[in-house]
């Protein structure tokens, strides 16, 4: 049974390239593109991971962090924020609701998985 | 484990549909700048945008459009800024913030067209932002694609690494075992699982954290590499990286008890997580966020075609059934009639997969309308409404130009100065509407200032002065209003900066025209001006009249009908100097005779024999056209002719019909040019789409 992973980013190419390079690592990929949908998605799925975007409408990264840890089926399933270089204190903003990791943008497909791999290996 | 890099392929693929949403992002970013500029401040607002700059710098990071990136980091941070309340949203920051936007946008153009823009491209923009971000120290790094871990060098070095987990590194979700494997990978591993605060059982508390290792690493890596391993956590555990000495490094005495990776995984509900099989995997696919999905439109063009083969196949079946007299079997009806049904729902379908909200092009609007009053000095408002109706994606794309122009028109022309509305007794800020709506298989667009309304003083003497009118012509005020569609015509007084470079309205009907559309214009002297577009919502089909003239069959857009009649004998008149027209109600109606006007020999030339159908123009004057008999209302797919032959002037199309022959399509707006032309009586003529002749 392959691992199961969340993509979360309102930007369509990122999911996309998120998507096609964890596919092809193995992994199965679901995809959500606000922190609602996300939340939407975990209440029926099981998933091994959650790879998220920060900066989304309607709920943002951080607090999708928050709500995922706050209790119920994901509190302790590994979250990865997806950030900028230049993102420092969302950076710290993101670890501090709970997130385990953080993958920066923008990234080589090997440089995802590495990441993957050290909170959730395949 | 494979580590794919992207091909060419997949990488073309994410490209492509990195523009296609930096398309949709632009416009968005534009319509909340618009509402920005309109209604000042209003978080969500900047917020949206700031989303938007950042997923177009996150894209545009992974394909390293370098300058792109530099340019949307200034541009997010500034963004950034205002959102948290550190910098105010006054006039000059909003100037800069729309400057950003053009710039912001024309490097997303030159990205897409594979361009490296010059070093100083927005540079004056990128200062600006960067004047008002002062006290912010500028780093525009730009950003590499992937920050590689510091070399090493390839010598064998030993490390002594002390690791100690606290609680919150469980309740993070990381997990000891990944990092000791990862810390594996790097070299050779030895470790020492330390148990000493492990409490007795009954002490023991599922979330705290017990467990420490001490390790011995060697591998010829640097310590960062190390740092690196434990880079989620160093605030979480306490973590020692000391190098040793060679000579005092460990020999590998001490095996790994097996139970230090088992029980490195510490909370046992954490281990429990992964190994829990989701019960309700099936419902992934349902409760994912697949809502929508993307389709290459060249499928939807072939699916659309394809629909349009039956529905032409499916008319030929028609025909073959009543020629069989099929329809006298009751069964093989009800058959056939279902099946008319579902293939006239499967088009509905088909079309609607196509339909897309006006709001892409109306959202460009409001931004066109500040920089145009900017620029004439001119404090006009933009009302929209209707931004969510539907039409066709290819009329959509083809609205753009025409509205640009009206819009611009109607800030430069329409709106008076304030000066100028104030003594009017206006308020001193013009408005101009834009709305859309529906109206049975047309989109209705209207274009309405508050303005002057059209000098019509100005317009005729300036049409006779062109020759584009006899000077002895007497026209009504709604024929010298549409004296502005004519070819070379440019109402304003002077060419200005902003509109006025031979681009005239009759540009404007030319495009509508060839969405198979309509203009008009309505204006009242002193309280403004109105212009519609009527639009068919899709290009695809039409739903038209068969007619028949001489041996051809014609189609008539069936919208355009008002009604068809046989005319008595006393209702026809010959007019002096050449034409005829029919008495109907009271009303002199013009009659072209289609066969005429197509060179079709063998019709009939006597309305009284023929009939007449009643057609309104887009100016709303009316035309009786001679026709031999009507055929049947029926719904046409729409082949181009150009794509398939040549433009031929008064028709805009042409279709199959159920008997496999080809029918064309009257281009009713072109028949008084036709008709004039081919019975040359253009001199005589009042109405005034014949002047334009």
């Amino acid at each position: 049974m392959p691992r199961k992973i969340l993509t979360v980013d309102d930007s369509r190419t990122m999911r996309d390239m998120v998507s096609y390079t964890l596919k092809g690592a193995g992994f199965e990929v679901l995809e959500a593109e606000d922190g609602v949908k996300a939340l939407g998605v975990l209440a029926n799925t099981r998933v091994d991971l959650i790879i998220t975007d920060i900066n989304m409408p309607n709920m943002d990264g951080v607090t999708l962090v928050k709500r995922v840890r706050a209790g119920g089926n994901h509190a302790s399933t590994p979250i990865l924020i997806l950030t900028t270089e230049s993102g420092d204190d969302r950076k710290a903003s993101g670890k501090a609701a709970g997130a385990t990791g953080w993958i920066v943008k923008p990234f080589a497909p090997d440089k995802l998985l590495s990441v993957v791999n050290k909170v959730c290996p395949a | 484990m494979s580590t794919p890099s992207f091909g060419s392929d997949e990488l073309a693929q994410f490209r492509r549909t990195f523009f296609e949403e930096c398309t949709e992002l632009l416009a968005d970013l534009e319509e909340r700048l618009g509402a920005l500029a309109a209604y000042s401040s209003d978080v969500e607002g900047l917020n949206a945008i700031f989303r938007a700059v950042h997923s177009v710098k996150a894209g545009a990071g992974a394909f390293g459009y370098t300058v792109l990136v530099g340019f949307a980091h200034r541009f997010e941070a500034l963004l950034d800024r205002l959102r948290d309340g550190k910098a105010e949203l006054d006039e000059r920051t909003l100037a800069a913030l729309v400057a950003a936007a053009d710039v912001f946008s024309a490097l997303v153009d030159l990205a897409r067209q594979g361009e490296t823009p010059a070093d100083d491209f927005g540079a004056d923009v990128a200062e600006e932002l960067s004047a008002l971000l002062e006290g912010e120290t500028q780093t525009t790094v730009p950003i590499r694609p992937t920050a590689s871990a510091p070399e090493a060098p390839p010598v064998d070095r030993s490390y002594r690494i002390v690791f100690r987990p606290n609680a919150e590194l469980f309740r993070h979700a990381n997990e000891p075992l990944y990092l000791i494997r990862e810390l594996k990978a790097l070299g050779t591993l030895t470790i020492d699982c330390d148990l000493a605060r492990l409490p007795a059982f009954e002490a023991f508390n599922v979330d705290d954290a017990y467990l420490g290792w001490t390790m011995t690493l060697r591998a010829d890596c640097s310590p960062a590499a190390i740092a690196e391993v434990f880079e989620f956590v160093d605030d979480e555990c306490e973590l020692i990286i000391e190098e040793i000495a060679d000579a005092q490094a460990e020999p590998e005495v001490v095996a790994p008890p097996p139970a230090a990776e088992a029980e490195a995984t510490n909370s046992p509900s954490e281990s429990k997580s992964y190994e829990t099989k989701p019960a309700d995997a099936k419902t992934a696919g349902k409760t994912g966020s697949i809502s929508s999905i993307r389709v290459d439109l060249y499928r939807v063009d072939r699916l659309v075609n394809m629909v349009g083969e039956l529905v032409i196949a499916q008319a030929m079946l028609a025909q073959q059934f009543i020629e069989t007299r099929k329809q006298d079997d009751p069964g093989a009806l009800q058959g056939f009639e279902h099946l008319a049904g579902l293939t006239r729902e499967l088009q509905e379908c088909v079309m609607a997969i196509r339909m897309q909200p006006v709001k892409s092009v109306f959202s460009r609007m409001p931004r066109l309308v500040r920089d145009v009053g900017h620029k004439t000095g001119k404090d006009v408002r933009l009302e929209m409404s209707g931004e969510q109706t539907e039409v066709d994606k290819t009329v959509i794309e083809e609205l753009a130009d025409p509205l640009t122009h009206m819009i611009r028109n109607a800030v430069d022309h329409g709106i008076e100065d304030a000066d100028t509305r104030l003594a009017a007794g206006k308020p001193a800020g013009g408005v101009i509407r834009l709305s859309a709506q529906h109206a049975g298989s047309n989109i209705l667009i209207h274009v309405e200032d508050d303005g002057a309304g059209l000098d019509r003083d100005r317009l005729l003497a300036k049409a006779i002065d062109k020759g584009i009118v006899p000077a002895s012509a007497k026209l009504s005020a709604e024929e010298i209003d549409e004296l502005i569609f004519s070819p070379g015509f440019s109402t304003a007084a002077a060419v200005t900066d902003v509109s006025g470079r031979g681009v005239g309205m009759d540009v404007v009907r030319r495009n509508v025209q060839a969405l198979g559309g309509r203009v008009q214009v309505v204006s009242t002297p002193g309280k403004g001006t109105r212009f519609t577009l009527v639009i068919p919502l899709t290009l695809a089909v039409l739903d038209g009249m068969v007619v028949a003239v001489g041996w051809e069959k014609y189609i008539l857009p069936l919208t355009s009908i008002v009604e068809s009649f046989r005319p008595g004998r006393g209702q026809i008149r010959v007019v002096p100097g050449g034409g005829e027209v029919v008495s109907i109600r009271g009303e002199f109606v013009r009659l072209i005779h289609l066969a005429r006007v197509f060179g079709v020999s063998e019709a009939v030339s006597d309305p009284c024999q023929g009939l007449v159908v009643l057609i309104e123009l887009a100016n709303g004057s009316k035309l009786g056209v001679v026709v031999d008999e009507l055929i049947g209302q029926q719904q046409v797919v729409i082949k181009s002719l150009q794509d398939n032959y040549d433009p031929v002037s008064g028709i805009s199309g042409a279709t199959i019909l159920g008997n496999g022959r080809v029918a064309l399509i009257v281009d009713i707006e072109e028949l008084t040019r036709l008709y004039d032309r081919s019975t040359r009586i253009a001199e005589a003529t009042r109405l005034p789409v014949a002047a334009n002749a």
